[in-house]
């Protein structure tokens, strides 16, 4: 490795203008002539929108423009969509409302927009807004799952009788239940996976800016995957042709998901844009954020777990509701289904697995993927089923787990993933050694003789990154294909242009990717730029999601550098008039094996592009694509345990350690990836200490500002201790696997099964606030 | 004791003080602040309702300093006024009349970085860069109050206004801690 190659902790190349001010996020532009949305909203949960009166809101000063939904429609704008379709089990097709971005009619959750005030500045758009008259007659609403499906409950929408969008399965039923009609012992599980609000601290926000000239729009957006986002705009919301609509994701700060869809907003700024002959911005505040950014989780799940007599897992049966919110958001359908119930085997060998997934309307925000998607969702099931299997079968949890660890690769899951490579005892014996889980029982004494509950708990995750394969994706009813482009572009002088169709919103892409340059190259990763985030810049490409830039977007950018080596080395070869297997390429150098002749990269580069002595009939310039479509997932998984100590008297939590191992196969910047680290788990913690988002009966957001949702702050949050075991990926070239949601998808069943363990009592929900815990000890 | 005794508090006016030399006379109303920013004297007319981050950022387009929350939660928004930590979404642009504001535009000098700056890059303090700004001038404000006497608790305690959701708060932490450390070098340098 070079030093700033594979494997180096260089600092990032981007952190001097996000340190010094200097980034440049949408809210930090501003056109000539910029005007301002501010959208109202509706304040109840279920309403039929009766009238929208605009006329005082136009009197007001500055005021451009009010519209509405109606006037959407009258335009053809589309409604949104879910992109991935799924086929119930009797064979019927999910069944999806329509969701307008603008409610003409009905509105079926607090916070959906019924119009927009445009005007010249910030504030008073925000006036005229308060002054939109709108008259709802209110309709009862249904503000959770238990309240959507029982007989009588509110109907949101009339393509899904029952409030049933799709009644889903996956394994083999029959065996499933043969496995526990042989079972010497059964475990079951009932569990919520609460509900969380992402909360990239950014807001989202937009800027559309028409021509009317060139009849062009130009985006400036919050977005994770701004080529998906024009995609989506041009080809199902009707605003422009994709030649016509250029979308630009600036500096973004923070995703975690909730920046992959397009959202309402978009489409309204658009839209208006061209109405009004002006560039619209609207910039959301945080409560919008609570209430209309996709929420994540929101699973009741029963499961039970069949053990044979030497507590080997014989089979495992898991019937899941899942919370949509009031619209399907565009990859909501697959998170339950195929990011979920796929990765039910966990770590383990399970000989059976049957899961029912049933997808349900509430009048809620819609809920989408929010970072691990679905994976935390089947971990923290997992896990925690296995610790209570533990102490129902009076075994140590961690023997319990390498019992049944899976140890043969590769390893066809019943749910269809096809893991590759892994060492699971590799991982837990590296946690379990960084922890002294031996010691333990001895510091469990001591706690208590000082009045402290001690507890251990373990969490041993495994998921499905680097999305995705695209048959395979297609096959199991996506709308697009999940493989990425890479554009290298060799300058005359020497310097590289990397083009990615990745979007870096934190996780160092700047750096990281030139690091793959400099490995095969030997520059310094100063000559090299990475371009993102445009897509009149960049080829084209899927964006940041599902821990997929590095396994998929680094593979596209490594194909790419091997089609310019090889030109590079031609011309070389020319010019040194030696043959093309004798140069290699060392420290920017081209240097013919054995001999002390080379030649520098800028000068191979000058040569390719003055083109005055190439081989015969090779094309000028030195630029190269490639598009890569991976073979199958990848796996990160790993082990993590927690340690920690409640105060019986008030019920509060307390760390002691936290540890993790993890496989994430060959890491490119160490520093990098134990950030994105550090940074799961306090999702993963915050998920089981401290977040949740709750609604009242009426459908009523009861968090949505910071004063009532609990983030994670630095005092909630230990220092970490990390460590790497690594099994590299077969299926790509650079042997990665991804790494920035492992720490959400493991940490939260590490914290419960610790305090479930402290206070005895294994009835206990996230999040475990004090006053739950408190009680759980007093049960 | 929450202020260490070095750290100028008694110089500090709080600004409330400033509001005996304004007048509010309605939502609409326009009036002219004076102040100074980074070192330089402005004057801007704004919204009698402006916040101290409006006028940073609409007005004098110093971008760094950022809103995350809009109810003094987050710490975005953090800027030193008269050499102390503000949430400047917490203050009326009005009642910065007269004071000397710093943001994180005007901590370095020149191309060298201020010491928490540069402990920010050099610990991977920051992911996406938004918090960074505010993280920035809280921790530099949080090392002088203690003078330099700090401990990881006192750190994680002291950063609860501040909100991050990408780095979990360990190499922020890391990074706090180190530049007590170059602050103190720095300073006994001067």
């Amino acid at each position: 490795m070079g030093v700033e190659g594979i494997g180096a902790s260089v600092v990032r190349k981007e952190d001097r203008r996000f340190i010094t001010g200097k980034g440049k996020y949408v809210d930090d532009i501003k056109l000539v002539g910029m005007t301002y949305a501010h959208f109202v909203r509706t304040p109840h949960a279920h309403a039929k929108v009766k009238s929208i009166d605009p006329s005082a809101a136009l009197k007001m000063p500055g005021v451009i423009a009010v519209l509405n939904g109606q006037q959407l429609v009258d335009d053809k704008v589309g409604n949104l969509i879910c992109g991935w379709a799924i086929t119930s089990k009797d064979g019927t097709p999910m069944k999806m409302g329509a969701w307008p971005a603008m409610a003409p009619e009905t509105v079926r959750f607090v916070g959906q927009a019924v119009a927009v005030v445009i005007a010249e500045t910030k504030n008073q758009a925000r006036d005229a807004a308060e002054a939109v008259a709108v008259s709802y007659e209110e309709l009862p609403a249904a503000s959770d799952v238990k309240a959507a499906i029982k007989p009588g409950a509110p109907q949101l929408h009339p393509e899904a009788p029952g409030n049933i969008i799709y009644d889903w399965h996956i394994g083999d039923e029959a065996a499933t239940k043969d496995a526990f009609s042989k079972a010497a012992n059964v475990v079951t599980l009932e569990l919520t996976n609460n509900r969380l609000a992402p909360n990239a601290m950014e807001p989202r926000a937009a800027i559309a800016d028409y021509d009317t000239a060139e009849e062009h729009f130009t985006l400036y957006t919050t977005s994770q995957n701004p080529h998906v986002a024009r995609l989506v705009l041009s080809a199902f919301y009707n605003i422009a042709p994709e030649h016509k609509l250029r979308v630009i994701a600036p500096d973004v700060g923070g995703g975690f998901g909730s920046k992959i869809y397009i959202y309402p907003e978009e489409m309204v700024c658009l839209w208006a844009s061209k109405k009004v002959g002006r560039p619209i911005k609207w910039t959301g505040d945080r409560t919008e954020a609570f209430l209309t950014d996709a929420h994540g989780r929101d699973h009741v799940s029963k499961a039970e777990m069949a053990f044979d007599k030497d507590n080997k897992i014989l089979g495992l049966r898991v019937k899941t509701h899942a919370n949509f919110g009031a619209y399907m958001s565009l990859f909501s359908s697959a998170v339950p289904t195929y990011l979920y119930a796929t990765l039910l085997s966990g770590q383990y060998v399970i000989p059976a697995i049957y899961a029912e997934v049933i997808a349900v309307y509430t009048n809620t925000t819609p809920v989408d993927a929010y970072r691990g998607a679905g994976r935390p969702e089947a971990s923290y099931l997992l896990e925690r089923m296995m610790e209570t299997a533990a102490r129902q079968l009076k075994v140590d949890p961690a023997e319990l787990r390498k019992k049944n660890f899976i140890d043969q690769f590769p390893y066809q899951t019943p749910v269809i993933m096809a893991y590759d490579t892994g060492n699971f005892h590799a991982s837990i014996d590296a946690a379990m050694k960084a922890i002294d889980y031996a010691g333990f029982a001895g510091r469990k004494a001591k706690a208590k003789s000082e009045g402290k509950l001690r507890g251990i708990g373990l969490s041993c995750y495994i998921e499905a990154c680097g999305i995705a394969p695209s048959k395979a994706v297609g096959s199991l009813g996506a709308g697009v294909g999940l493989w990425e482009s890479a554009e290298i572009r060799v300058n005359p002088v020497g310097t590289i242009e990397v083009l990615t169709g990745t979007h870096s919103h934190g996780q160092g892409h700047e750096t990281a990717f030139a690091q793959l340059i400099s490995e095969r190259l030997g520059v310094p990763i100063s000559q090299v730029s990475i371009v993102h985030g445009d897509t009149d810049k960049v080829q084209f490409g899927m964006g940041t999601y599902g821990s997929r830039s590095i396994a998929v977007g680094g593979t596209a950018i490594v194909k790419a550098m091997e089609k310019v080596e090889s030109k590079a080395k031609k011309i070389a070869a020319h010019l040194l008039e030696a043959s093309e297997g004798d140069i290699v390429i060392e420290n920017g150098e081209f240097k013919v094996t054995g001999t002390d002749k080379s030649l520098a990269l800028p000068m191979v580069a000058l040569a390719a592009y003055t083109a005055h002595n190439l081989p015969d009939g090779m094309e000028p310039g030195l630029k190269e694509t490639a598009f890569y479509d991976p073979t199958n997932f990848t796996f990160p998984a790993g082990a993590y345990i927690c340690e920690l100590e409640v105060d019986p008297t008030t019920g509060k939590t307390s760390f002691v350690n936290f540890v993790a191992a993890d496989d994430f196969g060959r890491l490119i910047n160490p520093m990098i990836v134990e950030g994105q680290v550090h940074g799961g788990l306090a999702q993963g913690i915050g998920q089981a200490l401290l977040e949740g988002v709750v609604y009242d009966g009426s459908g009523q957001l009861v968090t949505a500002s910071f004063m009532d949702y609990s983030m994670p702050r630095a005092d909630d949050l230990p220092s970490f201790k990390l460590s790497h075991t690594t099994t590299l990926c077969p299926g790509n070239p650079l042997g990665v696997k991804g790494c920035g949601e492992a720490g959400a998808i493991g940490a939260s069943a590490a914290v419960i099964n610790a305090i479930t363990d402290a206070i005895g009592n294994n009835k206990l929900e996230m999040p475990a606030t004090p006053d739950r815990v408190w009680h759980a000890i007093h049960a | 004791m929450f202020f260490a005794t070095n750290f100028p508090v008694a110089k500090f006016q709080p600004p409330v003080s400033n509001w005996t030399n304004y007048k509010f006379t309605g939502r609409d109303n326009v009036s002219t602040v004076k102040l100074t920013v980074n070192g330089k004297a402005v004057s801007v007319d704004v919204e009698d309702r402006t916040l101290l981050v409006h006028l940073l950022r609409e007005n004098l387009n110093l971008t760094g300093t950022h809103v995350g929350c809009d109810t003094s939660q987050c710490g975005a928004c953090v800027v030193h006024v008269d050499g102390r930590a503000v949430k400047s979404c917490t203050m009326l642009a009005g009642q910065a009349a007269g004071s000397s504001v710093t943001t994180i535009e005007g901590i370095s000098k020149g191309d060298e970085l201020h010491p928490m700056q540069a402990a920010f890059r050099d610990n991977h303090g920051l992911q996406c860069g938004y918090c960074t700004p505010g993280m920035i001038m809280s921790s530099i404000d949080i090392v002088q109050r203690h003078g330099g006497k700090l401990d990881e608790a006192t750190v994680r305690q002291e950063l609860e206004g501040n909100i991050c959701r990408c780095t979990g708060y360990h190499n922020i932490v890391k990074a706090v801690l180190d530049a007590a450390g170059r602050m103190k070098v720095s300073q006994a340098a001067e």
